[in-house]
């Protein structure tokens, strides 16, 4: 070999280190699938936003058009590429009130308000750890578990108000140790408190915001790592608890408003619920040391009569192809039931529509761990 | 400020102290050693032998092995185990960016807890996560790097070399004097990221059989650069932060000759770092407060010794405490931040014999005993201590162009815990065969090739981690196929002066593998035996040299990866025979180094294919290639008796963002320089 030759081996090395390149950056494309639509519905549909795995930054928004039956994987990033890597990590939870989306994303330290119409961005407000959104009054109360970044002494919950118009924060209101999920009744604001953060020593408590003073009035006794609450018409609470995943189960208690004290508990465990009329649509994931598995289930309630029902939301057996039920969500017109499946976590999610005899009409792809849905009308 | 440097430097001189000790006790048994013959003399003419066989050492194996040593270790564009070993082929090293950010290896697919790291025949032990961090390990007192997929066909060696799929050993420099009884060398350097790396090595001839040698290193750095994320419309540029690192290391050691067959060698080496974690960038959160401290400290040693011509034994020992805590300012409990503090003490005797039956026949037993227990101030921690029993048969025919070497390994491992329960006691038999063929009389060209059945136990986190740990796990078992060839031949009076080709094929079959699963929510994640994975690749090797006049050398090192890992673990998903996350279906790189009188020059380019990040092999899981072009210049030249080098380099000059993992940025172009003085 030459010289020549050497340097035609290292021009060649160079062409292929060229040829090899990497594309263009654009932005994250939206997927379109099509789904039975339902051209008279009166509800349009609905937002679905999907948690993404933690560090991964992959939480995300898809749109199920009802009317057209079009369902859209990944529109934020679509209609919104100028936000700096994209919707975030870890999105908690979704909320819709007047003409505006809020987008609860845990990681990311940030309450995303998105227009309904387009879910074109419109700001955003920063939270440390925020959990859940509720609405009243043209506010918006958001849960969060961390008051001040490096502060051992700051509270370690609070729930902020914030102005719907402005979208900042009013004020804030301490409560008890990593609250999650939030309920209005009345005017005052019910919150579970789950202590996750330092076990065996979790919270059981309800607290109770009066929304006039914006202070927390009294904490109610419930059970131990609260997790969801979810008011019925009728001033009951349904709060779940989480047990201590060892030998305390997973249960349903109910919370009369009135009295603010349990007043029932069901002897079910419940990892998630959607309430819808006087029907509770419940589903549970529990981890059983002796099978070394999950053990999944499914439950109807009946809230006016606070009763277990025997039949079932989802008749037609095919509940079994879900690996891990992660949201649910009850159309308020037809009374479909929506279930997501989080699968591993790690592949992209299912969403399967169940019609108001329990028999699966249909089924899509979403994004990772696909879990709150928020409907629009 | 002051104040933490204080406590920083309070733990030194608490394990400086424990080193000392660990020296005199040493220097005690020393003196009984002390008997004939001239340690500098063998070891010289080993060092010439060494030299010689390296040569082709990579040719014969049976098993791929593909080796750095020291004079490349100085020149590459390398701070850390970790980059040197971007140089090899059928890697993919997991680099979560920075000097202080976690790197560790994974070899042909298989998993890094698939292989071992061995620091002078003694394998670095973590039973907490099963994985060593490379980037923990500097170049400065190695004198080789060596990766072998498979075993190493060593005779005489503890039964932890035979007990993993892949190993790489690190090994320190060996002393080697020449007319002064001692050698200094002393490197500093500096560069981007705010580096400060003071380093040297003292080596001491005691007497004609004793040597000893010092070597420390602190290096300081503030872990600052610029990254840069964009999709084409947003485009941010900013500074990684919370990846300063402080790190200290002092390790001694000593050779000595017992008589005309035997030598010993023992160290103590004790490593402190203080760094912090830089966290995943994500929407809205580029900052991160938490912190890692570690406190590394082992004291090892073997003795070999030879009976007459046809036995020979082989001991190993090692005493190891590993402390690590974890503080997370974001993570409030009822006690304040998150502070996890993990101990885990490590006790390990192996006892080796190799036998000459005749000339060509051998047999070889190893047995090795294992002890480990980690403490953890965690919620619900079980405690868990572990004993391993390994014990070896093996036996290997060398004929003048065929050798085949056959072992089975009996791996016992009992698990005992304090609280909660235990994962019991496991009892695994695992077979190799491994072959070298040299085909023609004439030619340098062998086939070769093995197979393996191995396994991996689950770690303590995968058993005992509250919440997380699953005590009914089985090991993750790994059958392994090569077929490959070696060539190599060397040339006079050509331009070309050498050549060595490697390549391989292999196949490999990943059952049981461990991996997290959902429990009830995302804090939940529980660890199964679930994944099957069914691995094909291909791996080539090409060496070559050139004299390209009368002062100017050239070198090129070609390598190429190709692997298909297919997740076959159910063909109800939609991943199924799909490509697993972060291993690229091609990767390799170039390397080229010219030497031109007291002149050095070096370019390596890396290359990683496309990959994807999670299991769906889908655009959102997408992951663009990368790929860097690094340079060296280096200059050296004596003075009177020392002799200096200046080396600086640049890395990554086309200065390309990206990410190995997802969301953790790798440093864009940067630049170092080293000085290194010898005495």
């Amino acid at each position: 070999m030459s010289k020549s030759k050497i340097h035609q081996l290292l021009i060649v090395l160079f062409v292929l280190s060229l040829v090899a390149c990497r594309k263009d950056p654009k932005p994250l494309p939206a997927e379109i699938s099509r789904v039975e639509p339902e051209p008279n519905s009166a509800v349009k549909g609905f937002y679905l936003v999907n948690e993404g795995n933690m560090n991964m930054n992959k939480a995300s928004l898809d749109y199920l058009d009802l009317v057209n039956g079009i369902y859209t994987r990944n529109l934020y990033n679509q209609v919104n590429p100028e936000a700096t890597k994209g919707l975030g990590d870890v999105g908690n939870d979704i909320g819709i009130y007047g003409d505006k989306l809020y987008v609860v994303v845990n990681i990311s330290n940030k309450v995303e308000v998105l227009q309904v119409k387009t879910g074109k961005r419109i700001g955003q407000i920063n939270l440390a750890n925020c959990r859940y959104v509720t609405f009243n009054q043209g506010r918006a109360y958001v849960s969060a578990y961390l008051g001040k970044v490096g502060d051992p002494k700051a509270p370690n919950g609070m729930v902020a108000e914030i102005d719907t118009a402005k979208l900042a924060i009013n004020q804030t209101v301490e409560v008890g140790r990593q609250p999650e999920e939030m309920a209005i009744v009345g005017n005052k604001l019910y919150i579970a408190n789950s202590g996750g953060y330092s076990p065996p020593n979790y919270e059981s408590t309800v607290s109770v915001i009066d929304l006039n003073t914006f202070k927390e009035i009294k904490r109610i006794e419930v059970a131990i790592n609260l997790h969801r609450l979810k008011a019925d018409r009728y001033g009951d609470l349904y709060v779940t608890s989480r047990g201590d995943y060892y030998t305390i189960p997973s249960r349903l208690y109910v919370v009369d408003t009135h009295t603010d004290q349990v007043k029932k508990v069901f002897d079910v465990a419940a990892s998630n619920l959607a309430i819808d009329g006087d029907l509770a649509y419940l589903y549970s994931t529990e981890w059983n040391y002796i099978q070394g598995k999950n053990t999944i289930s499914y439950h109807l309630i009946d809230v006016k009569n606070e009763t277990l029902l025997d039949q079932k939301f989802i008749t037609d057996g095919t509940e079994k192809n879900i690996k891990i039920p992660y949201g649910i969500a009850v159309n308020p017109v037809s009374k479909d039931v929506y279930v997501t499946d989080a699968k591993d976590y790690v592949t992209p999610g299912k969403l399967h529509c169940y019609n108001a005899l329990g028999k699966l009409k249909w089924s899509v792809a979403t994004g990772d761990i696909p879990a709150h849905i928020a409907f629009v009308y | 400020m002051t104040k933490k440097k204080l406590a920083f430097f309070e733990g030194y001189v608490a394990f400086i102290g424990v080193a000392v000790v660990g020296m005199l006790c040493a220097f005690e048994g020393v003196a009984f050693a002390q008997n004939t013959d001239t340690l500098g003399k063998v070891n010289q003419l080993q060092e010439v032998k060494i030299n010689e066989y390296r040569v082709s050492r990579q040719s014969l194996s049976p098993a791929p092995l593909q080796i750095l040593t020291g004079p490349d270790l100085q020149r590459i564009n390398s701070l850390s185990v970790a980059d040197a070993i971007r140089y090899f082929s059928g890697v993919q090293l997991k680099d979560y960016g920075g000097i202080g950010g976690l790197k560790t290896i994974n070899v042909r697919s298989m998993g890094s807890n698939h292989t071992a790291v061995f620091y002078d025949g003694i394998q670095l032990g973590n039973a907490q996560n099963g994985q060593v961090d490379l980037g923990k390990y500097s170049l400065d007192n190695l004198e080789e790097i060596a990766l072998v997929s498979g075993q190493s066909d060593e005779q005489l060696q503890p039964a932890k070399s035979y007990a993993s799929a892949s190993a790489i050993y690190l090994k320190t420099r060996i002393p080697a004097f020449d007319d002064k009884k001692y050698n200094l060398t002393a490197n500093f350097k500096t560069g981007d990221f705010g580096l400060l790396n003071p380093a040297f090595v003292y080596q001491h001839q005691i007497s004609r059989h004793l040597s000893a040698s010092v070597s420390s290193e602190y290096i300081k750095a503030n872990g600052k650069y610029k990254f840069r994320y964009t999709n084409g419309v947003y485009d941010t540029t900013a500074v990684r932060n919370n990846g300063d690192v402080n790190r200290f290391r002092l390790e001694t050691a000593w050779f000595g000759q017992l008589n005309k067959q035997g030598k010993w060698h023992a160290q103590v080496y004790s490593f402190l770092s203080d760094r912090g974690l830089p966290g995943a960038i994500v929407a809205n959160k580029f900052n991160y407060d938490q912190r890692i401290w570690d406190r590394n400290i082992f004291v090892q040693g073997n003795l070999t010794q030879k009976f007459g011509e046809r036995l020979a034994v082989l001991i190993n020992t090692k005493l190891a405490y590993d402390y690590t805590r974890f503080l997370d300012p974001e993570y409030i409990t009822l006690n304040g931040f998150l502070d996890n503090r993990f101990h885990e003490r490590e006790a390990y005797v192996a006892v080796s014999a190799n036998y000459r039956l005749t000339d060509r026949w051998q047999v070889s037993f190893a047995s090795d005993y294992q002890y480990q227990d980690l403490k953890a101030n965690l919620y619900r921690f079980a405690y868990p201590r572990r004993n391993t029993f390994l014990n070896v048969l093996s036996s290997s025919v060398k004929l003048s162009r065929f050798e085949v070497q056959a072992n089975l390994l009996s791996s016992t491992v009992n698990d005992e815990v304090n609280a909660y329960s235990s994962a019991g006691n496991k009892q695994v038999f695992s077979p190799a065969v491994l072959f070298s063929w040299k085909i023609f009389e004439e030619s340098n060209f062998r086939l070769r090739g093995f197979y393996k059945d191995i396994f991996r136990m689950p770690t303590f986190n995968d058993l005992y981690y509250t919440f997380i740990g699953n005590t009914l796990l089985k090991p993750e078992f790994a059958q392994q196929y090569d077929l490959g060839f070696t060539y190599q031949n060397s040339f006079k009076k050509q331009q070309l002066t050498f050549v060595e080709v490697q390549a391989d094929f292999y196949y490999n079959q990943v059952k049981d593998k461990i991996i997290a699963q959902p429990g009830a929510n995302l804090i939940r994640w529980i660890m199964y035996n679930l994944g099957r994975v069914d691995i094909k690749g291909a791996e080539l090797n090409l060496k070559t040299g050139w004299n390209l006049g009368k002062e100017l050398a050239l070198g090129t090192a070609i390598n190429y990866t190709f692997q298909q890992a297919m997740d076959i673990t159910d063909p109800s998903d939609e991943n199924y025979r799909q490509q697993i996350p972060y291993i690229p279906k091609h990767s390799g790189s170039f390397l080229a180094k010219i030497d031109y009188r007291n002149w050095r020059a070096n370019y390596s380019f890396i290359y990683t294919g496309y990959r994807y990040n999670q299991k769906a092999n889908i655009i959102y899981n997408y992951m663009e290639p990368w790929y860097t072009h690094d340079l060296a210049l280096g200059y050296g030249f004596k003075l009177k008796q020392a002799s200096f080098n200046l080396n600086a380099e640049v890395n990554n000059l086309l200065n390309q963002y990206y990410d190995v993992i997802p969301n953790f940025p790798m440093p864009g172009r940067n630049y170092r320089l080293t000085l290194n003085f010898k005495l």
